[in-house]
Protein backbone atom coordinates (compact mmCIF):
# COMPACT_ATOMS: atom_id res chain seq x y z
CA UNK A 1 0.00 0.00 0.00
CA UNK A 2 2.51 2.61 0.92
CA UNK A 3 4.08 2.44 -2.30
CA UNK A 4 0.79 2.55 -4.37
CA UNK A 5 0.20 5.17 -7.03
CA UNK A 6 -3.42 5.38 -6.13
CA UNK A 7 -4.63 8.80 -6.05
CA UNK A 8 -6.12 8.44 -2.92
CA UNK A 9 -2.81 7.69 -1.55
CA UNK A 10 0.41 9.09 -2.78
CA UNK A 11 4.09 6.94 -1.61
CA UNK A 12 6.50 8.63 0.50
CA UNK A 13 8.89 8.59 -2.47
CA UNK A 14 6.08 10.63 -4.84
CA UNK A 15 5.69 13.77 -2.08
CA UNK A 16 9.45 13.71 -1.76
CA UNK A 17 9.78 14.03 -5.37
CA UNK A 18 7.08 17.05 -5.35
CA UNK A 19 9.03 18.62 -2.59
CA UNK A 20 12.46 18.11 -4.56
CA UNK A 21 10.58 19.99 -7.53
CA UNK A 22 9.47 22.95 -5.24
CA UNK A 23 10.82 26.40 -7.59
CA UNK A 24 12.25 27.93 -4.77
CA UNK A 25 15.68 26.70 -3.40
CA UNK A 26 15.10 28.70 -0.26
CA UNK A 27 11.39 26.30 0.92
CA UNK A 28 13.76 23.37 -0.87
CA UNK A 29 16.15 24.33 2.11
CA UNK A 30 13.71 24.01 4.65
CA UNK A 31 11.97 21.25 3.76
CA UNK A 32 15.43 19.57 4.40
CA UNK A 33 16.64 21.41 7.02
CA UNK A 34 12.94 20.39 8.44
CA UNK A 35 13.13 16.77 7.58
CA UNK A 36 16.60 16.62 9.65
CA UNK A 37 16.01 18.47 12.46
CA UNK A 38 12.75 15.98 12.98
CA UNK A 39 14.83 12.60 12.42
CA UNK A 40 17.34 13.73 14.88
CA UNK A 41 15.12 15.40 17.42
CA UNK A 42 11.84 13.35 17.49
CA UNK A 43 11.35 13.53 20.89
CA UNK A 44 11.80 16.90 22.54
CA UNK A 45 11.72 18.91 26.00
CA UNK A 46 9.40 22.35 26.57
CA UNK A 47 5.91 22.35 25.73
CA UNK A 48 6.41 21.88 21.87
CA UNK A 49 8.78 19.92 19.84
CA UNK A 50 10.65 21.59 16.93
CA UNK A 51 9.34 19.57 14.56
CA UNK A 52 5.57 20.30 15.59
CA UNK A 53 6.69 24.32 15.01
CA UNK A 54 8.09 23.08 11.61
CA UNK A 55 4.70 21.37 10.90
CA UNK A 56 2.99 24.61 12.01
CA UNK A 57 4.69 26.94 9.85
CA UNK A 58 5.12 24.48 6.51
CA UNK A 59 2.31 26.77 4.71
CA UNK A 60 4.17 29.94 4.68
CA UNK A 61 7.54 28.41 4.56
CA UNK A 62 7.17 26.23 1.19
CA UNK A 63 3.62 27.26 0.04
CA UNK A 64 0.25 25.61 0.16
CA UNK A 65 0.83 23.52 -2.72
CA UNK A 66 3.71 21.91 -1.20
CA UNK A 67 2.87 21.93 2.12
CA UNK A 68 0.85 18.67 2.30
CA UNK A 69 4.02 16.93 1.16
CA UNK A 70 6.25 18.96 3.68
CA UNK A 71 4.02 18.12 6.68
CA UNK A 72 3.49 14.06 5.75
CA UNK A 73 7.17 13.96 5.39
CA UNK A 74 7.83 15.56 8.65
CA UNK A 75 5.60 13.43 10.85
CA UNK A 76 7.22 10.52 8.99
CA UNK A 77 11.13 11.52 9.63
CA UNK A 78 9.84 12.28 13.07
CA UNK A 79 7.96 8.90 13.22
CA UNK A 80 5.14 10.38 15.15
CA UNK A 81 3.28 7.16 16.61
CA UNK A 82 -0.86 7.64 18.13
CA UNK A 83 -0.20 9.62 20.62
CA UNK A 84 1.78 12.37 19.24
CA UNK A 85 -0.66 12.75 15.97
CA UNK A 86 -3.40 12.68 17.98
CA UNK A 87 -1.96 15.72 19.59
CA UNK A 88 -0.97 16.99 16.29
CA UNK A 89 -4.27 16.71 14.48
CA UNK A 90 -6.23 18.50 18.22
CA UNK A 91 -3.94 20.90 18.51
CA UNK A 92 -3.82 21.49 14.91
CA UNK A 93 -5.12 23.92 12.17
CA UNK A 94 -7.57 22.20 9.14
CA UNK A 95 -4.52 21.65 7.59
CA UNK A 96 -2.71 20.31 9.57
CA UNK A 97 -5.02 17.87 10.72
CA UNK A 98 -5.29 17.29 7.12
CA UNK A 99 -1.31 16.00 6.88
CA UNK A 100 -2.02 13.94 9.72
CA UNK A 101 -4.56 11.99 8.28
CA UNK A 102 -2.66 11.60 5.03
CA UNK A 103 0.19 10.21 7.00
CA UNK A 104 -1.82 7.81 8.89
CA UNK A 105 -1.29 4.58 6.63
CA UNK A 106 2.82 5.45 6.77
CA UNK A 107 3.12 5.71 10.65
CA UNK A 108 0.03 3.77 12.30
CA UNK A 109 -0.23 -0.21 11.37
CA UNK A 110 -3.13 -1.05 13.79
CA UNK A 111 -6.71 0.52 14.44
CA UNK A 112 -5.64 2.64 17.51
CA UNK A 113 -5.82 6.16 15.54
CA UNK A 114 -9.00 5.22 14.31
CA UNK A 115 -11.00 7.81 16.26
CA UNK A 116 -9.16 10.53 14.32
CA UNK A 117 -10.43 9.70 11.16
CA UNK A 118 -14.06 9.23 12.62
CA UNK A 119 -13.33 12.77 13.75
CA UNK A 120 -12.41 14.45 10.11
CA UNK A 121 -15.56 12.40 8.80
CA UNK A 122 -18.23 13.90 11.30
CA UNK A 123 -16.96 17.40 9.73
CA UNK A 124 -18.30 19.02 6.76
CA UNK A 125 -14.89 20.30 5.98
CA UNK A 126 -14.06 18.31 2.27
CA UNK A 127 -10.68 18.58 2.24
CA UNK A 128 -10.50 16.70 5.90
CA UNK A 129 -13.25 14.42 4.51
CA UNK A 130 -11.09 13.23 1.28
CA UNK A 131 -7.82 12.62 3.68
CA UNK A 132 -9.69 11.20 5.86
CA UNK A 133 -11.32 7.93 3.47
CA UNK A 134 -7.31 6.98 2.21
CA UNK A 135 -5.75 3.49 2.83
CA UNK A 136 -6.08 4.04 6.72
CA UNK A 137 -9.76 3.89 6.66
CA UNK A 138 -9.86 1.02 3.82
CA UNK A 139 -7.59 -1.21 6.15
CA UNK A 140 -9.53 -0.33 9.53
CA UNK A 141 -12.98 1.30 9.29
CA UNK A 142 -15.57 -1.19 10.00
CA UNK A 143 -18.21 -1.75 7.48
CA UNK A 144 -20.98 0.42 8.82
CA UNK A 145 -18.72 3.59 9.02
CA UNK A 146 -17.27 2.90 5.96
CA UNK A 147 -20.09 2.76 3.77
CA UNK A 148 -21.29 6.32 5.32
CA UNK A 149 -17.87 7.34 4.84
CA UNK A 150 -18.42 6.41 0.96
CA UNK A 151 -21.72 8.05 1.27
CA UNK A 152 -20.40 11.13 2.67
CA UNK A 153 -18.43 11.56 -0.18
CA UNK A 154 -20.89 11.70 -2.37
CA UNK A 155 -22.65 14.18 -0.13
CA UNK A 156 -20.24 16.86 0.66
CA UNK A 157 -18.63 16.36 -3.03
CA UNK A 158 -15.27 14.70 -2.57
CA UNK A 159 -14.79 12.87 -5.70
CA UNK A 160 -15.18 8.70 -5.17
CA UNK A 161 -11.83 8.86 -6.20
CA UNK A 162 -10.54 10.04 -3.10
CA UNK A 163 -11.65 6.89 -1.42
CA UNK A 164 -8.58 4.23 -1.44
CA UNK A 165 -9.48 0.72 -1.70
CA UNK A 166 -13.08 1.33 -3.13
CA UNK A 167 -13.40 -1.28 -5.95
CA UNK A 168 -12.23 -4.65 -2.84
CA UNK A 169 -14.03 -2.62 -0.40
CA UNK A 170 -17.62 -2.14 -2.33
CA UNK A 171 -17.42 -5.22 -3.90
CA UNK A 172 -20.82 -7.24 -3.61
CA UNK A 173 -22.00 -4.74 -0.77
CA UNK A 174 -25.30 -5.33 -0.84
CA UNK A 175 -26.16 -2.80 2.01
CA UNK A 176 -24.11 0.05 0.27
CA UNK A 177 -25.63 -0.82 -2.69
CA UNK A 178 -29.38 -0.21 -0.77
CA UNK A 179 -28.04 2.99 0.60
CA UNK A 180 -26.69 4.47 -2.84
CA UNK A 181 -30.03 3.56 -4.87
CA UNK A 182 -32.00 5.03 -1.58
CA UNK A 183 -29.76 8.25 -2.12
CA UNK A 184 -30.40 8.70 -6.00
CA UNK A 185 -34.35 8.02 -5.21
CA UNK A 186 -34.31 10.73 -2.47
CA UNK A 187 -32.24 13.00 -5.18
CA UNK A 188 -34.32 12.23 -8.39
CA UNK A 189 -37.58 12.52 -6.50
CA UNK A 190 -36.00 16.06 -5.30
CA UNK A 191 -35.63 17.33 -9.01
CA UNK A 192 -31.59 17.28 -7.95
CA UNK A 193 -29.20 15.65 -9.83
CA UNK A 194 -27.43 12.25 -8.79
CA UNK A 195 -23.41 12.89 -8.11
CA UNK A 196 -21.71 11.63 -11.13
CA UNK A 197 -19.70 8.89 -8.83
CA UNK A 198 -22.41 7.14 -7.49
CA UNK A 199 -23.18 5.02 -10.34
CA UNK A 200 -19.70 4.09 -10.47
CA UNK A 201 -19.70 3.14 -6.87
CA UNK A 202 -23.52 1.33 -7.53
CA UNK A 203 -22.02 -0.56 -10.07
CA UNK A 204 -18.63 -1.71 -7.76
CA UNK A 205 -21.05 -2.85 -5.03
CA UNK A 206 -23.99 -4.10 -6.58
CA UNK A 207 -25.57 -7.09 -8.04
CA UNK A 208 -24.61 -7.86 -12.33
CA UNK A 209 -26.94 -6.17 -12.96
CA UNK A 210 -26.85 -2.28 -13.13
CA UNK A 211 -29.37 -0.20 -11.58
CA UNK A 212 -29.39 3.39 -14.16
CA UNK A 213 -32.35 5.01 -13.77
CA UNK B 1 -11.80 46.89 -8.17
CA UNK B 2 -10.33 44.08 -5.59
CA UNK B 3 -10.86 44.46 -2.85
CA UNK B 4 -9.38 43.56 1.01
CA UNK B 5 -12.10 43.43 4.60
CA UNK B 6 -9.11 44.11 7.45
CA UNK B 7 -11.50 43.68 10.07
CA UNK B 8 -14.62 41.38 10.08
CA UNK B 9 -16.11 38.81 11.65
CA UNK B 10 -17.58 36.03 9.68
CA UNK B 11 -18.41 33.87 12.19
CA UNK B 12 -20.84 35.65 12.79
CA UNK B 13 -22.14 36.30 9.20
CA UNK B 14 -24.34 34.13 6.84
CA UNK B 15 -23.23 32.50 3.42
CA UNK B 16 -25.24 35.15 1.86
CA UNK B 17 -22.95 37.82 2.89
CA UNK B 18 -20.03 35.75 1.29
CA UNK B 19 -22.07 35.72 -1.85
CA UNK B 20 -22.70 39.34 -1.44
CA UNK B 21 -18.85 40.11 -0.35
CA UNK B 22 -17.02 37.94 -3.25
CA UNK B 23 -19.79 40.18 -5.94
CA UNK B 24 -18.88 42.96 -5.07
CA UNK B 25 -14.84 42.30 -5.83
CA UNK B 26 -13.99 41.25 -1.55
CA UNK B 27 -11.20 39.05 -2.21
CA UNK B 28 -9.59 38.57 1.40
CA UNK B 29 -10.26 39.77 4.46
CA UNK B 30 -8.60 39.25 8.34
CA UNK B 31 -11.62 37.81 11.42
CA UNK B 32 -10.07 39.35 14.30
CA UNK B 33 -10.98 36.70 17.31
CA UNK B 34 -13.26 39.03 20.18
CA UNK B 35 -16.30 39.08 22.57
CA UNK B 36 -19.24 36.80 21.00
CA UNK B 37 -21.86 38.45 22.65
CA UNK B 38 -22.66 35.71 25.13
CA UNK B 39 -19.46 35.71 27.96
CA UNK B 40 -17.36 32.69 27.85
CA UNK B 41 -16.81 31.00 30.92
CA UNK B 42 -13.76 28.84 30.32
CA UNK B 43 -10.51 28.64 27.71
CA UNK B 44 -11.68 25.69 26.56
CA UNK B 45 -14.62 27.89 24.65
CA UNK B 46 -11.85 30.11 23.23
CA UNK B 47 -9.95 26.86 22.09
CA UNK B 48 -12.76 25.90 19.89
CA UNK B 49 -13.22 29.06 19.12
CA UNK B 50 -9.77 29.91 17.38
CA UNK B 51 -9.96 25.79 16.15
CA UNK B 52 -12.71 27.39 13.85
CA UNK B 53 -11.16 30.62 12.84
CA UNK B 54 -8.31 28.21 11.68
CA UNK B 55 -10.64 25.45 10.26
CA UNK B 56 -14.15 25.54 9.27
CA UNK B 57 -14.28 28.98 8.61
CA UNK B 58 -11.51 29.49 6.31
CA UNK B 59 -13.13 26.88 4.54
CA UNK B 60 -16.56 28.87 3.91
CA UNK B 61 -14.61 31.65 2.86
CA UNK B 62 -12.29 29.67 0.42
CA UNK B 63 -15.85 28.13 -1.55
CA UNK B 64 -16.83 31.85 -2.30
CA UNK B 65 -13.23 32.58 -2.95
CA UNK B 66 -12.27 34.32 -0.48
CA UNK B 67 -8.71 34.36 1.14
CA UNK B 68 -9.05 34.23 5.37
CA UNK B 69 -6.44 34.79 7.77
CA UNK B 70 -7.19 35.78 11.44
CA UNK B 71 -5.99 37.51 14.56
CA UNK B 72 -5.58 35.53 17.89
CA UNK B 73 -6.18 37.12 21.12
CA UNK B 74 -8.02 37.54 24.83
CA UNK B 75 -10.36 40.08 24.07
CA UNK B 76 -9.73 43.36 26.05
CA UNK B 77 -13.70 42.85 27.73
CA UNK B 78 -13.09 38.91 28.64
CA UNK B 79 -9.84 39.92 29.98
CA UNK B 80 -11.30 41.14 32.85
CA UNK B 81 -13.02 37.44 33.72
CA UNK B 82 -10.76 35.72 35.95
CA UNK B 83 -12.26 32.64 33.83
CA UNK B 84 -11.21 33.63 30.89
CA UNK B 85 -7.78 34.95 31.58
CA UNK B 86 -5.66 31.21 31.45
CA UNK B 87 -6.25 31.35 27.80
CA UNK B 88 -3.10 33.71 27.65
CA UNK B 89 -1.43 30.54 28.27
CA UNK B 90 -2.65 28.91 25.45
CA UNK B 91 -2.03 31.82 23.06
CA UNK B 92 1.46 30.93 22.25
CA UNK B 93 0.72 27.45 20.70
CA UNK B 94 -1.99 29.22 18.59
CA UNK B 95 -0.01 32.45 17.26
CA UNK B 96 3.04 30.24 15.72
CA UNK B 97 0.04 28.79 12.99
CA UNK B 98 -0.09 29.72 9.07
CA UNK B 99 -3.39 31.69 9.18
CA UNK B 100 -2.10 34.16 12.31
CA UNK B 101 -1.41 37.26 10.41
CA UNK B 102 -1.91 39.57 13.77
CA UNK B 103 -2.09 39.39 17.52
CA UNK B 104 -5.77 40.97 18.40
CA UNK B 105 -7.90 42.31 19.04
CA UNK B 106 -6.23 43.34 22.11
CA UNK B 107 -6.71 46.53 23.69
CA UNK B 108 -8.71 48.53 26.25
CA UNK B 109 -12.74 48.14 27.07
CA UNK B 110 -12.93 49.86 30.33
CA UNK B 111 -9.25 50.47 31.11
CA UNK B 112 -9.12 48.20 34.29
CA UNK B 113 -5.76 46.79 35.59
CA UNK B 114 -6.48 43.33 34.48
CA UNK B 115 -6.70 44.77 30.95
CA UNK B 116 -3.31 46.87 31.30
CA UNK B 117 -2.14 43.44 32.35
CA UNK B 118 -3.74 41.06 29.28
CA UNK B 119 -2.57 44.13 26.58
CA UNK B 120 1.20 44.14 27.97
CA UNK B 121 1.31 40.19 28.15
CA UNK B 122 -0.02 40.28 24.01
CA UNK B 123 1.99 43.04 22.82
CA UNK B 124 4.79 41.18 24.31
CA UNK B 125 3.31 37.44 22.57
CA UNK B 126 3.35 39.85 19.08
CA UNK B 127 7.04 40.73 19.49
CA UNK B 128 8.11 37.08 20.11
CA UNK B 129 6.00 35.82 17.56
CA UNK B 130 7.06 38.15 14.44
CA UNK B 131 3.63 39.53 14.08
CA UNK B 132 2.18 42.83 14.24
CA UNK B 133 -0.79 43.84 16.17
CA UNK B 134 -4.50 44.80 15.97
CA UNK B 135 -5.29 47.38 18.83
CA UNK B 136 -9.29 48.66 19.22
CA UNK B 137 -9.49 51.52 20.45
CA UNK B 138 -12.72 51.86 23.22
CA UNK B 139 -16.26 53.02 22.69
CA UNK B 140 -16.70 54.52 25.47
CA UNK B 141 -13.78 57.67 26.64
CA UNK B 142 -12.07 57.17 23.10
CA UNK B 143 -9.52 60.00 23.06
CA UNK B 144 -8.18 59.05 26.78
CA UNK B 145 -8.49 55.67 25.64
CA UNK B 146 -6.51 56.25 22.59
CA UNK B 147 -3.65 57.56 24.70
CA UNK B 148 -3.52 55.17 27.16
CA UNK B 149 -3.46 52.61 24.30
CA UNK B 150 -0.69 54.28 22.20
CA UNK B 151 1.32 54.87 25.68
CA UNK B 152 1.06 50.60 26.06
CA UNK B 153 2.43 50.17 22.80
CA UNK B 154 5.37 52.51 23.49
CA UNK B 155 6.04 51.09 26.72
CA UNK B 156 6.00 47.77 25.06
CA UNK B 157 8.64 45.86 22.97
CA UNK B 158 6.33 46.14 19.99
CA UNK B 159 7.81 48.85 17.21
CA UNK B 160 4.61 51.63 16.77
CA UNK B 161 4.70 50.97 12.84
CA UNK B 162 3.89 47.22 13.28
CA UNK B 163 0.68 48.40 15.24
CA UNK B 164 -2.97 48.98 13.88
CA UNK B 165 -4.77 51.13 15.54
CA UNK B 166 -9.07 50.49 14.71
CA UNK B 167 -12.26 52.18 15.40
CA UNK B 168 -10.59 55.63 14.88
CA UNK B 169 -12.54 58.75 14.26
CA UNK B 170 -12.10 62.58 13.86
CA UNK B 171 -11.89 63.04 17.40
CA UNK B 172 -8.28 60.49 17.56
CA UNK B 173 -6.90 59.96 14.19
CA UNK B 174 -4.50 62.95 14.45
CA UNK B 175 -2.83 61.43 17.61
CA UNK B 176 -3.36 58.30 16.42
CA UNK B 177 -1.24 59.07 12.86
CA UNK B 178 1.50 61.65 14.98
CA UNK B 179 2.20 58.38 16.92
CA UNK B 180 3.16 56.33 13.32
CA UNK B 181 1.07 53.40 13.86
CA UNK B 182 -1.46 52.05 10.85
CA UNK B 183 -4.57 53.58 10.99
CA UNK B 184 -8.21 51.43 10.99
CA UNK B 185 -11.53 52.72 10.19
CA UNK B 186 -14.56 51.20 10.91
CA UNK B 187 -17.54 51.97 8.68
CA UNK B 188 -21.00 50.91 10.27
CA UNK B 189 -24.33 52.01 9.18
CA UNK B 190 -24.86 54.35 12.17
CA UNK B 191 -22.42 54.46 14.84
CA UNK B 192 -18.28 54.56 14.66
CA UNK B 193 -18.12 56.37 10.91
CA UNK B 194 -19.76 56.52 7.87
CA UNK B 195 -18.64 56.22 4.28
CA UNK B 196 -18.88 60.22 3.44
CA UNK B 197 -16.82 61.25 6.79
CA UNK B 198 -14.25 58.60 5.93
CA UNK B 199 -13.64 59.98 2.20
CA UNK B 200 -13.31 63.09 4.06
CA UNK B 201 -11.00 62.02 6.56
CA UNK B 202 -9.13 60.55 3.66
CA UNK B 203 -9.18 64.07 1.97
CA UNK B 204 -7.59 65.51 4.94
CA UNK B 205 -5.21 63.16 6.58
CA UNK B 206 -3.88 61.39 2.88
CA UNK B 207 -4.46 57.44 1.97
CA UNK B 208 -0.91 56.82 3.97
CA UNK B 209 -1.37 53.69 6.48
CA UNK B 210 -5.06 53.82 6.21
CA UNK B 211 -7.15 50.84 6.75
CA UNK B 212 -11.09 50.92 6.21
CA UNK B 213 -13.04 47.82 7.29
CA UNK B 214 -16.76 46.94 7.65
CA UNK B 215 -16.23 45.77 11.22
CA UNK B 216 -19.51 43.29 10.36
CA UNK B 217 -20.28 41.03 13.05
CA UNK B 218 -23.44 40.04 15.29
CA UNK B 219 -24.38 43.87 15.79
CA UNK B 220 -26.31 46.00 13.27
CA UNK B 221 -23.55 46.25 10.39
CA UNK B 222 -22.79 45.28 7.02
CA UNK B 223 -20.14 43.55 5.39
CA UNK B 224 -20.23 45.44 2.40
CA UNK B 225 -19.02 48.87 3.88
CA UNK B 226 -15.44 48.84 2.19
CA UNK B 227 -17.33 48.40 -1.40
CA UNK B 228 -19.42 51.36 -0.08
CA UNK B 229 -16.54 53.91 0.61
CA UNK B 230 -14.38 52.69 -2.68
CA UNK B 231 -17.61 53.86 -4.91
CA UNK B 232 -18.05 57.02 -2.55
CA UNK B 233 -14.05 57.46 -3.30
CA UNK B 234 -14.23 57.33 -6.52
CA UNK B 235 -17.32 59.77 -6.71
CA UNK B 236 -15.39 62.12 -5.11
CA UNK B 237 -12.48 62.39 -7.28
CA UNK B 238 -10.37 59.78 -5.90
CA UNK B 239 -8.43 57.53 -8.26
CA UNK B 240 -8.58 54.14 -9.00
CA UNK B 241 -5.21 53.75 -7.60
CA UNK B 242 -6.21 55.31 -4.37
CA UNK B 243 -8.79 52.99 -3.72
CA UNK B 244 -6.15 49.87 -4.54
CA UNK B 245 -4.52 51.61 -1.55
CA UNK B 246 -6.62 51.73 1.04
CA UNK B 247 -8.71 48.90 0.27
CA UNK B 248 -5.94 46.19 -1.01
CA UNK B 249 -2.22 47.51 -0.75
CA UNK B 250 -2.74 49.06 2.98
CA UNK B 251 -4.04 46.16 4.27
CA UNK B 252 -1.97 43.48 2.39
CA UNK B 253 0.99 46.03 3.61
CA UNK B 254 0.25 45.55 7.03
CA UNK B 255 -0.68 42.02 7.77
CA UNK B 256 2.26 41.09 5.08
CA UNK B 257 4.27 42.37 8.13
CA UNK B 258 3.78 38.67 9.55
CA UNK B 259 5.59 36.93 6.62
CA UNK B 260 2.13 34.48 6.50
CA UNK B 261 -0.47 36.15 3.95
CA UNK B 262 -1.40 33.98 1.38
CA UNK B 263 -3.91 35.57 -1.06
CA UNK B 264 -3.83 32.57 -3.64
CA UNK B 265 -6.92 30.83 -2.62
CA UNK B 266 -8.25 27.90 -3.98
CA UNK B 267 -11.72 26.82 -3.51
CA UNK B 268 -11.92 23.26 -2.37
CA UNK B 269 -12.04 20.78 -5.06
CA UNK B 270 -14.99 19.35 -3.93
CA UNK B 271 -16.85 22.41 -5.51
CA UNK B 272 -16.05 21.65 -8.84
CA UNK B 273 -18.30 18.99 -8.35
CA UNK B 274 -21.40 20.93 -6.85
CA UNK B 275 -22.11 23.37 -3.88
CA UNK B 276 -21.01 21.12 -0.95
CA UNK B 277 -21.52 23.87 1.70
CA UNK B 278 -25.17 24.23 0.74
CA UNK B 279 -25.82 20.25 1.16
CA UNK B 280 -22.88 18.95 3.97
CA UNK B 281 -24.87 19.64 6.92
CA UNK B 282 -28.37 18.18 5.09
ZN1 LIG C 1 -14.10 43.63 15.90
Amino acid sequence: MTHSTDAAAPSLDALRDHLDAHPDPAAREWCRQALAEAADHPGGHGPITAWELRLAEAGRRCGSRHADAARVLILHAAHAGTAALTRVYRQGTAAERRAVLLALPHLVSGPDALPLVEDALRTNDTRLIAAAVGPYAARHLDAHSWRHAVLKCLFTGVPVDAVAGLAQRAHADAELARMLTDFAAERTAADRPVPSGLYRVLALAGPETRKES
Amino acid sequence: MRLFDPHIHMTSRTTDDYQAMRAAGIRALVEPSFWLGQPRTSPASFLDYFDSLLGWEPFRAAQHGIAHHCTLALNPKEANDPRCAAVLDELPRYLVKDQVVAVGEIGYDSMTPAEDKALAAQLQLATDHGLPALVHTPHRDKLAGLRRTLDAVRESALPMDRVLVDHLNETTVEEAKDSGCWLGFSVYPDTKMDERRMVEILRAYGPEKVLVNSAADWGRSDPLKTRAVADLMLAEGFTEDDVDRVLWRNPVAFYGLSGRLDLDVAPPDATHEGNSLARGGE
